[in-house]
């Protein structure tokens, strides 16, 4: 190819080698420049200009051109550039505006060369023509350029841009006459170096300054540029109009930018302020940088590819005083750490799903869900037409919906409403939240409230009659009941009580009937322990009568399907929510009020949801006079974390709170960070505002509560008209003060 | 009585709908009246029970603070409805007996004569709009807005911004940032600024007891009284560390986003307090010592009068001052501009050595110094304002008086345009943009006059000004030639930027007199944008560049 060919002409027939590798320079840099013999570059500050040498394993200072006696303006550089086709001749631009040329083939210390004193203010950026020996560029602070012929002694043509700094000027690399200069006020101009009367085109490419501009190396008429608004932008100068070919958002002002050589599509930025990194993007992917180089410990001043024609060497100076090399192959990949699969849960249980194409290709040919009679979800699968990544990997977005009513979340709505999460005793705390679960037929949950009560807080506040009634029968297996907790280790998938329960042998359908929501989950494990003779079918059977369609004929069918909508904790599993809320309510009922059900068991007043606290309630008498309730913090950190990964955010973020201390430091931060992010995040999709803000205000995570500190505005419409109310106080304009 | 129902509501007088003012001015108008005829019922009825006394009074002084207010209305509302109701309402109530407030002193400002300030009622459709904007958000037109509006398109830039600043969105509380005003005002003894945030302070719910001095304040905003401190008198001396201790201070810690509102708000204030004594700004009309209720007779004519406006005597003066020195005055401006002209030409022919001009920095930083009026007169008595601050003694010090080596700070380094703007925008998004506006409106704002000359670059001075600024504060452009300053600024000039930027508490009629004499007000409230943006703008860059030095 000739692309090669040209490559091994321009490296002497030997490509580049090395490591990635820095070295220390006395003073911060401002911009970097690389000889065209690959092998040095210039570093270039306020106080520090020097040559430095780059060998294979190291930096090597060749040569400080800072020489003579006092430090002079003349040499705090805010630019650097080394002349591309002569290896001795490079130009400076200083703070105080003066254009300083050096010739490194003197033979004195001093190769100062010439000194342009032309510009009123800081001269910004300094260009050599691309092919011309003697023609340099300046763009300064004062609005105006200058093209400085080196064999004479003023400048040949001056450009005004008509406006204030110039902030970077470029030569065409292809168009001989063409340079581009960039603007403070955000404007780009293109001239013709032969008419200095008027730029030959002018356009606003930028909102705020636009620090820098490069030309594609290939490419003729590529411009891309880099502005304040952290935007870098590629422009394709051929056509009588701009006209913005890509765009890519950083997260920082962009101060420099390069065109990656060889790589058609990719470019280095680096940033003014704040973010230290080098990134490599591949324009057509303007969300993930292709590369990233993290070595520098402050802002990245200056960029430069080590060969044109070699993409794997990027040299970078810092005001952190380091030269760096960074090698292609060491870059660390944001892309490869960049979860390739998207999904994003619906406020109606409606599932989008992006995903690589090739993915998506294999996994339909099993096509587990679409139209599955039995499944619990109705999905309708579109595609939508992927965008074309020419070139990358392309990828296929699916969304599926429920059948409408099948995913009402109200439960979770009016858990969130009527929960007390602060402001009374834990005892009353837990006792509230139990009896709003258990009103919303929640069991589970319920008893999980009570049992922490139980747990944390003094005996004396049980009620008698749910002692009295318990633990005649419950004495037996109080120590097991404890044991068990300790033996079966909670593994995730069974809810606490359940297997406690399970354990007592005779209260297995109890728990069943109780927990609806978790025998689903779990009944498996029902098959494994005891055999699931009577739960599963009784419980199935009782539910198909209503919504047959909704809910799997089959629970075996329900496993293996599952790992295919199993959320990290943030989502929702829809097999929860769904099947929780429509069985649960008329499931209690149900059983509540059929005596001939319950009324076999024994302890048939565990059902009734008023007034007894369930057979657990036994354990209290024995362990709390040996076992402190630090005893059992392991136990409800795990529940926690059963809870979270059930998909119930909601139950673990709100028994952190309610627990507080208590449980918070067996926790890691992260992960209730985690959680608290979660559950605010379902509130607020439910406009659930106000308990979303009482949860921020509640979280001791730092990250969280810092949620409701970046902004003091309440935007208020009047509710008449729905207008904003603009004006002070709760008076809407329209309907004046009677409002 | 009860007092709800007597609760005025001024929020619909802000209205640009001329009916709801139409309601709400009858609403006032009813309670007012309705308090009058109760407080004459009072008066009248011969024998009262002595419990009564001190309730007499506090209903004496709630109406009178809204009598003072219909004053303010009818003086300075845009709305020339209200204008004119206010002003009948006060007839009316004049005419049961009750005494009525009038307004004190002479305009606006006590330096500038009223009749060269734009009156209400008399503006131009865009001023108007400014001026209806201004009402609308504030309830008021103030005093400093009426003098600012020399110059609308800043005025406009800088209402917005401070709008932005108080009422927009933004991390801070609405009660907190009237009170970081009310701290940074109080810095320089501003009453004028501390009584109209104490207001609004109040009146966004914030707790009075604050008010008692920062002590009484929560300790996070405690913790920002040294930050106030050091900004305003020595932003040089920010360090990272000033930074980590606001920000790290367990549960009174300060989130990024919130200090660089905090600091935003501090730097704004401390420049408006130098435009409030740049510009000589009188008290609001309804604020304590803007009016009273006293008759205009001889004899107690003076004292509150004499300290409170600008008076017959003042103007006359002025006038007699200005006479007198018409033709020296001629020749200031005419030598100015003659200078301007030579340095703009010799340019290119004389270049100084690289030590000469770093030598004259130095010097100009040097001498800003000594720069202080030779009249010391003693500040104003002491004002209830003082409780805000403690520590008074810690003022502007220069820095090579003091013996402590101050590096310069080079703008090539750290600028506003550069860094201060990213680093704003990131943590409080948009008033990067708005502050941005601002400096450079101020910067670029000309009207290429000088004095009575016309089609003049006068780019070159406000160059020198702004950099002679950035200089007291160690601020360096290493593309500037601070020889200039010197051709360019006299001594009584400087005498007077000194005072304004570093301590405006200082400032007297004589210093805004006796500089650029034959200058126009318009002009010297040029003049004073560009000090206080200048200054605005010193003091963030060292705030902003601990925060970045914080977080690198």
């Amino acid at each position: 190819m000739e692309k090669m060919s040209r490559v091994t002409t321009a490296l002497g027939g030997s490509a580049l080698t090395g490591r990635t590798m820095h070295c220390h320079l006395d003073a911060p840099a401002n911009a970097i420049s690389v000889c065209r013999d690959a092998a040095q570059v210039v570093v270039a500050g306020r106080s520090i200009f020097k040559i430095y040498a780059i060998e294979e394993e190291q930096f090597v200072e060749k040569l400080n051109l800072r020489v003579g006696r006092k430090p002079s303006l003349n040499l705090s550089c805010a630019d650097v550039v080394w002349h591309q086709m002569d290896e001795n001749l490079l130009a400076t631009a200083a703070t105080n505006g003066v254009v300083v040329t050096w010739n490194l083939g003197r033979p004195s210390r001093n190769k100062q060369d010439q000194l342009f004193t032309e510009h009123k203010r800081t001269v910004n950026k300094v260009c050599f023509h691309p092919t011309e020996a003697h023609v340099l560029l300046s763009g300064s602070q004062d609005g105006f350029m200058k093209c400085f012929d080196l064999r004479r002694k003023d400048s040949v043509s001056t450009f005004s841009g008509q406006s204030e700094s110039v902030r970077d000027v470029q030569f065409s690399i292809r168009d001989y006459f063409t340079f581009a200069s960039t603007f403070e006020n955000g404007n780009v101009q293109l001239w013709d170096i032969r008419r200095p009367d008027r730029c030959e085109r002018m356009f606003t490419a930028h909102n705020g300054p636009v620090f820098c501009c490069d030309w594609h190396p290939e490419d003729r008429g590529w411009l891309a540029t880099g502005g304040r608004d952290k935007m870098v932008k590629v422009w394709d100068m051929t056509t009588p109009r701009a006209k913005e070919m890509h765009c890519v958002q950083t997260i920082a002002s962009v101060a420099r930018v390069k065109w990656r050589p060889e790589c058609r599509h990719h470019l280095a930025t680096c940033s003014m302020m704040v973010d230290h990194n080098i990134y490599v993007w591949d324009v057509r992917r303007p969300f993930v940088p292709a590369a990233m180089f993290e070595e520098h410990r402050d802002v990245t001043t200056g960029i430069a590819w080590r060969h044109p024609h070699d993409p794997c060497f990027l040299l970078s100076g810092s005001k952190d005083s380091t030269l760096c090399q960074h090698l292609f192959r060491d870059a660390s990949q944001p892309v490869e750490r960049a979860n390739p699969e998207g999904l994003c849960y619906g406020l109606f249980g409606d599932v989008a799903f992006a995903a690589k194409d090739s993915l998506v290709a294999a996994e339909s040919g099993r096509k587990p869900y679409a139209g599955d009679r039995r499944h619990p979800i109705f999905f309708k699968r579109k595609l939508d037409p992927a965008e074309p990544f020419s070139g990358l990997a392309s990828s296929a977005l699916s969304v599926f919906e429920t059948e409408p009513g099948g995913g009402s979340m109200s439960w979770f709505v009016d858990t969130a409403e009527r929960y007390a999460l602060a402001g009374r005793p834990l005892a009353e705390l837990c006792d509230h939240n139990a009896k709003v679960a258990r009103e919303l037929g929640r069991n589970q949950v319920a008893q999980t409230w009570t049992m922490l009560r139980i747990i944390y807080c003094s005996p004396g506040l049980v009620s008698s009659a749910s002692l009295n009634h318990s633990v005649g029968k419950g004495s037996s297996c109080g120590l097991p009941l404890i044991n068990s907790f300790n033996l079966k280790d909670m593994t995730p998938g069974l809810g606490s009580e359940t297997r406690l329960d399970r354990s007592k042998g005779d209260t297995r359908s109890d728990t069943v009937l109780l927990d609806s929501s978790a025998t689903l989950i779990t009944n498996e494990d029902n098959e494994e322990t005891e055999g699931s003779d009577v739960p599963a079918d009784y419980l199935l059977g009782d539910v198909e009568g209503e919504e047959d369609e909704l809910y799997p004929l089959d629970p075996e069918h329900v496993h293996p399907e599952e790992p295919e909508y199993v959320l990290p904790q943030e989502a929702f599993p829809l097999r929860h929510e769904i099947l929780d809320t429509p069985s649960g309510p008329e499931h209690l009922q149900d059983k509540a009020d059929s005596p001939h059900v319950s009324g076999s068991e024994a302890d048939a007043a565990s059902l009734a949801p008023v007034d007894s606290f369930s057979l657990l309630s036994i354990s209290h008498a024995l362990y709390d006079s040996r076992l402190p309730s630090d005893f059992f913090s392991v136990l409800v950190c795990d529940m926690l974390r059963f809870y979270a990964e059930q998909g119930d955010v909601q139950m673990a973020v709100s028994v952190l709170i309610v627990l507080g201390e208590r449980v918070r430091k067996d926790i890691d931060e992260q992960t209730q960070e985690h959680w608290y992010t979660s559950y605010i995040d379902l509130l607020q999709r439910f406009c659930l505002w106000n308990v979303s803000n009482e949860v921020v205000k509640l979280s001791t995570s730092r990250a969280v509560s810092c949620l409701n500190q970046a902004s003091t505005t309440l935007h208020v419409n009047c509710s008449h008209c729905k207008r904003p109310m603009s004006s002070r106080g709760w008076v809407c304009d329209r309907w004046g003060s009677g409002g | 009585m009860a007092e709800g129902e007597n609760e005025v509501r001024w929020d619909g007088l802000c209205s640009r709908d001329s009916t709801t003012r139409e309601t709400a001015m009858e609403n006032i108008r009813q309670i007012i009246l309705r308090k009058t005829e109760y407080l004459r019922s009072v008066k009248e009825t011969p024998y009262r029970p002595s419990e009564d006394g001190p309730l007499n009074a506090v209903s004496l002084d709630g109406l009178n603070k809204l009598l003072a207010r219909l004053l303010m209305l009818s003086k300075r509302c845009p709305f020339k409805d209200v204008r004119e109701k206010s002003e009948f309402i006060l007839k009316s109530v004049q005419e049961l007996g009750i005494r009525i407030p009038r307004p004190l002193g002479h305009g606006p400002s006590r330096f500038i004569p009223e009749k060269e300030i734009l009156q209400v009622g008399s503006e131009d459709a865009q001023m108007h709009a400014l001026f209806a904007d201004s009402f609308a958000a504030l309830g008021r037109l103030d005093n400093i807005t009426l003098v600012m509006v020399f110059h609308p398109q800043y005025l406009e830039s800088f209402l917005k911004t401070q709008h932005y600043l108080l009422q927009m969105d933004g991390p801070l509380p609405l009660h907190y940032r009237h009170y970081i005003g009310i701290m940074a005002a109080a810095r320089h003894q501003c009453s004028y600024l501390v009584n109209l945030h104490v207001n609004d302070f109040l009146h966004v719910g914030g707790d009075p007891k604050w008010l008692n001095g920062l002590e009484n304040a929560p300790q996070k905003l405690q913790n920002l009284g040294e930050l106030n401190k050091v900004l305003a008198h020595r932003p040089w001396l920010i360090t990272k560390e000033h930074i980590e201790g606001l920000l790290k201070a367990e549960e009174h810690s300060w989130s990024l986003a919130e200090l660089v509102h905090a600091v935003v708000l501090l730097t704004h204030y401390h420049s408006l307090a130098s435009f409030t004594f740049g510009c000589g700004i009188s008290p609001e009309i309804h604020c304590d010592g803007g009016h009273t209720f006293r008759p205009p007779s001889v004899s107690n004519y003076c004292i509150c009068d004499i300290t409170n406006g600008n008076h017959n005597v003042d103007e006359m003066q002025v006038n007699s001052a200005g006479n007198i020195s018409v033709s020296d005055s001629f020749f200031e401006v005419e030598a100015l501009m003659e200078k301007m002209r030579q340095l703009q030409e010799c340019k290119d022919e004389e270049e100084a050595s690289q030590e000469e001009m770093a030598s004259r920095f130095e010097i100009e930083k040097r001498e800003s110094m000594c720069a202080f009026s030779s009249d010391d007169e003693e500040v104003t008595p002491a004002r209830d304002v003082s409780r805000h601050f403690e520590d008074t003694s810690y003022g502007y010090k220069d820095f090579s008086r003091h013996g402590m080596h101050v590096p310069t700070f080079r703008v090539q380094d750290y600028c506003w345009e550069d860094h201060g703007y990213s680093l704003v925008n990131r943590l409080y998004p948009d008033v990067g943009q708005l502050i941005d506006e601002k400096f450079h409106i101020a910067y670029n704002l000309t009207y290429n006059t000088m004095a009575m000359h016309k089609d003049v670059d006068t780019s070159m001075l406000r160059r020198a000004i702004w950099n002679y600024i950035h200089c007291m504060f160690g601020i360096r452009y290493d593309d500037y030639d601070y020889g200039e300053i010197n051709q360019l600024l006299d001594r009584s000039f400087k005498v007077y930027i000194k005072t304004v930027v570093c301590t405006p508490e200082k400032v007297t009629k004589r210093m805004y007199d006796s500089f650029w004499r034959q200058f126009k007000h318009s002009e010297k409230v040029h003049v004073n944008l560009l000090l206080i943006e200048a200054r605005m703008q010193a003091e963030l860059l060292y705030a902003l560049r601990a925060i970045t030095r914080y977080m690198t």
